[in-house]
C-alpha cells in the first residue's frame, strides 16, 4: 500500500511542480498521438466514406481486411514499420527510424483501420433514401458527401475517440520504432514500461496517472461535443 | 412557349423506350409516357408494380437500363446536365427524410445547395412555412417533430425550390387518417394555386381521384391505362385495371345473347342484361360498381325502377364505415353493395336476411377477357 501511496504523492508533486522532463514526455505523447489521429482521420474518413457508399469488385475482401486491421496487435505494426524504416529497408533512406515521425507513422497504421471501419459503418447506417433525398434536393456529389458526413457526425466522434484511445495507450510500436530515447522519442507509455522495469514504481505511477488524465480529458471534450450535438 | 412547342405538343417530361432492370429482373417497361405542362399525373398501381422506379427514373435519380428521358424536348445525358436538371425538380418521399438541424435549416437546404442567398432565401422560406402552417416551428429541431409536422416541413422544403416539376412518392401514406385528411386538403389548394407540374405515385385511389388531372395505372411495370380520373375509374381499360381501381364487383361470364346493343350474360346460374355490343360467346368480366346496386326486402313494396336485373340472396356480411355500409349478399355469387347508413337502418337489414339486389343493364360494364 505504501508503494502506491508514495507513487501518488510523487505524481502529485511532479504535476504540481511541472517537472520539465515529465512535461516533455507528456507533450510528446500528446503531439504524436494527436498527429497520428488527425492524419488517420483525413485518410480514414475519405476511405471509409468511399468504401461505405460504393459497390466494387473485391469490396468484401477489403472490408474484411479493414476489420482485421482494427484488431492488429501494435507490436506487429511496430515490427512491420521497423522493417520498412530499417537502414537497409525500403524506406531506410528517409532515416526516420527512432524519430517521433516513426512513431506517428506506426500509430497511423494502427488507427487508420479503426477510423476507416467506424466511418464505413456509420455512413452505411444512413438511410439510403436520405441519400436520394439529398440528391433530389439538388446536391452535387461533394455537397452530398458533406451532408452525409454531417448526418453521421455522432458515430464519427466515436471513431475519433476509438482511434485516439488506441494510439495514446499503445506501447509496443512506440517502443520498437521510437526506441524510447530520452528527450527525443520517450513517450508516456514507453516511459512507464521503463520505470516499472527499473523498479521506480513511484515515477511509473505518476506517469500512468498523467496518461489516464490525458485520455480522460480528451474523451471528456469529445463527449461534451457529442452530447451537445445530440441535444441539438 | 418556345418554337419547338409551337410545332409539336410540348411535354415537360417525356420517356421513350424506358426500361429498368434491377437484379436481373425487368421491373419497368414503358415504351412512351408524357408529362404535360401544369398537370397532376397520378401513377397508381399495386405494391411492387414499378411506380416508384418510374418516379425515380423521371426525377433523374435512377438511371434507366434503356431508353431516354427528355426534359422539355432536351434529351437527358449524364454529367453536369444531370445536376442542372435535378435542380429544376423537387421530390417528396413517403418518409419525410429531414436532416439534423432546425426546421428552418431543412426548408432552406435546397436553396442553400443552389447558392440562393440573402433576402430571397428568407422570403421564400417564410412564405412556405406560413403556407403549410409551420411558421411557429421554424426554430424547432427537425427530428423532434411529429409525422404530420415533418411531412409539412418536407413539403415546404420542396415548394420553396419553386420546382418546374414536383415529384411525390406516396407522400401521405405513412400518416394517420385525420392528419392525412388535413394535409391532403392543404396540399390540394397549394397545387391549384401554384399549378406546378406534378407526378405523384400512390396506391390510394382516393388521393388520385381528389388531386389528379390524369391517372396512369401501372401493373407489373407496364402502364395499362391512362386518362382522366373519370375515365380510368368509371371505364377501366381491362379487368386487371378494373380490379385495381376497385370498379366494384367483378363477375366472370359468357355473352349468351345479343340484340341491338343489349347483351345477356350467363354468370353462374344467372342471366344478366348488360348494355354492350359484344358478340355471343365472348368471355367477359362484368364490372358493377358497389353503389349501383339497390337493395330491397322482398316483403316490402320495392319502388318502381328501370332496373332489369334482380338477384335474390342472403346478407352474408355487414361492414359499416363512416356514413356508408358495405353489404355482401350471397346470391350464389357474392355481390357487394354500398348503401348509406340511413338506407341500411330503413331496410332493417340483418345477417342472413333475404334481400333483392337490383341494378340497371347500363350499370354493368363488360370487359372482354383474354
Amino acid at each position: 500500500m505504501d508503494l502506491i501511496w508514495q507513487g501518488l504523492v510523487r505524481a502529485f508533486q511532479l504535476i504540481i511542480h511541472g517537472d520539465p522532463a515529465m512535461l516533455r514526455i507528456a507533450g510528446l505523447s500528446l503531439a504524436v498521438s494527436i498527429s497520428a489521429t488527425l492524419i488517420s482521420l483525413v485518410l480514414g474518413i475519405t476511405a471509409g466514406t468511399a468504401i461505405g457508399l460504393t459497390r466494387f469488385f473485391g469490396r468484401r475482401f477489403l472490408v474484411s481486411l479493414i476489420n482485421t486491421g482494427m484488431g492488429t496487435p501494435p507490436v506487429v505494426v511496430g515490427l512491420i514499420v521497423t522493417i520498412l524504416l530499417w537502414r537497409s529497408g525500403p524506406l531506410g533512406v528517409l532515416h526516420l527510424l527512432y524519430t517521433p515521425a516513426a512513431i506517428v507513422i506506426a500509430q497511423c497504421v494502427i488507427s487508420l483501420p479503426i477510423i476507416t471501419g467506424f466511418t464505413m459503418a456509420s455512413v452505411q447506417q444512413v438511410d439510403p433514401k436520405l441519400r436520394l433525398q439529398i440528391l433530389a434536393l439538388g446536391a452535387s456529389r461533394m455537397q452530398l458527401l458533406w451532408l452525409l458526413l454531417r448526418e453521421t457526425r455522432l458515430p464519427l466522434l466515436a471513431a475519433v475517440m476509438a482511434g485516439f484511445g488506441a494510439v495514446i495507450s499503445e506501447v509496443g510500436a512506440a517502443m520498437m520504432v521510437g526506441g524510447n530515447i530520452t528527450g527525443q522519442t520517450r513517450v508516456l507509455t514507453t516511459a512507464i514500461v521503463m520505470e516499472t522495469g527499473k523498479g521506480d514504481f513511484a515515477l511509473a505511477i505518476a506517469l500512468g496517472t498523467i496518461l489516464m488524465a490525458l485520455v480522460y480529458l480528451v474523451n471528456l471534450c469529445l463527449t461534451i461535443i457529442q452530447q451537445r450535438s445530440r441535444a441539438r | 412557349m418556345n418554337q419547338d412547342c409551337m410545332r409539336a405538343p410540348c411535354y415537360v417530361l417525356e420517356a421513350n423506350g424506358l426500361s429498368v432492370t434491377l437484379g436481373g429482373q425487368k421491373v419497368l417497361e414503358m415504351p412512351s409516357l408524357q408529362v404535360l405542362p401544369n398537370e397532376v399525373l397520378a401513377v397508381i398501381g399495386p405494391n411492387g408494380s414499378g411506380k416508384t422506379t418510374l418516379l425515380l427514373s423521371l426525377a433523374l435519380l435512377l438511371r434507366p437500363t434503356t431508353g431516354t428521358i427528355f426534359y422539355r424536348g432536351e434529351p437527358v445525358r449524364n454529367g453536369s446536365q444531370l445536376l442542372r436538371l435535378r435542380r429544376q425538380f423537387a421530390v417528396v418521399f413517403q418518409d419525410s427524410l429531414l436532416l439534423s438541424g432546425t426546421v428552418w435549416d431543412n426548408v432552406t437546404l435546397g436553396l442553400r445547395l443552389r447558392k440562393v442567398r440573402g433576402e430571397e432565401i428568407i422570403r421564400r422560406t417564410q412564405k412556405w412555412l406560413d403556407r403549410f402552417g409551420i411558421a411557429s416551428l421554424a426554430r424547432r429541431q427537425a427530428k423532434t417533430l411529429s409525422g404530420g409536422e415533418a411531412k409539412r416541413v418536407s413539403l415546404a422544403r420542396a415548394f420553396a425550390l419553386q420546382p418546374e416539376v414536383l415529384f411525390l412518392d406516396e407522400p401521405f401514406a405513412a400518416l394517420d387518417g385525420p392528419t392525412r385528411q388535413a394535409l391532403t386538403e392543404d396540399f390540394d389548394s397549394v397545387l391549384r394555386e401554384t399549378k406546378v407540374t406534378t407526378v405523384m405515385v400512390t396506391h390510394e385511389r382516393n388521393e388520385a381521384l381528389v388531386l389528379a388531372t390524369r391517372v396512369a395505372v401501372i401493373i407489373n411495370g407496364h402502364i395499362r391505362d391512362i386518362g382522366s380520373p373519370q375515365e380510368v375509374f368509371s371505364n377501366p381499360a381491362d379487368e386487371e385495371v378494373a380490379s385495381f381501381v376497385e370498379a366494384g364487383n367483378i363477375l366472370h361470364g359468357v355473352v349468351t345473347f345479343q340484340s341491338d346493343g343489349l347483351a345477356s350474360v350467363g354468370i353462374g346460374a344467372y342471366q344478366l342484361d348488360a348494355v354492350s355490343d359484344l358478340t355471343v360467346g365472348t368471355h367477359v368480366a362484368a364490372c358493377l360498381h358497389f353503389e349501383d346496386i339497390t337493395l330491397s326486402v322482398p316483403s316490402q313494396q320495392a319502388p318502381p325502377s328501370s332496373a332489369r336485373n334482380h338477384l335474390t340472396g342472403k346478407v352474408a356480411k355487414i361492414f359499416p364505415f363512416g356514413s356508408q355500409v358495405r353489404i355482401t349478399v350471397d346470391c350464389g355469387l357474392p355481390l357487394v353493395a354500398l348503401i348509406t347508413r340511413r338506407s341500411w337502418e330503413d331496410l332493417g337489414l340483418g345477417m342472413g336476411q333475404t334481400v333483392v339486389c337490383s341494378f340497371k343493364a347500363s350499370s354493368i360494364r363488360l370487359i372482354p377477357r383474354r
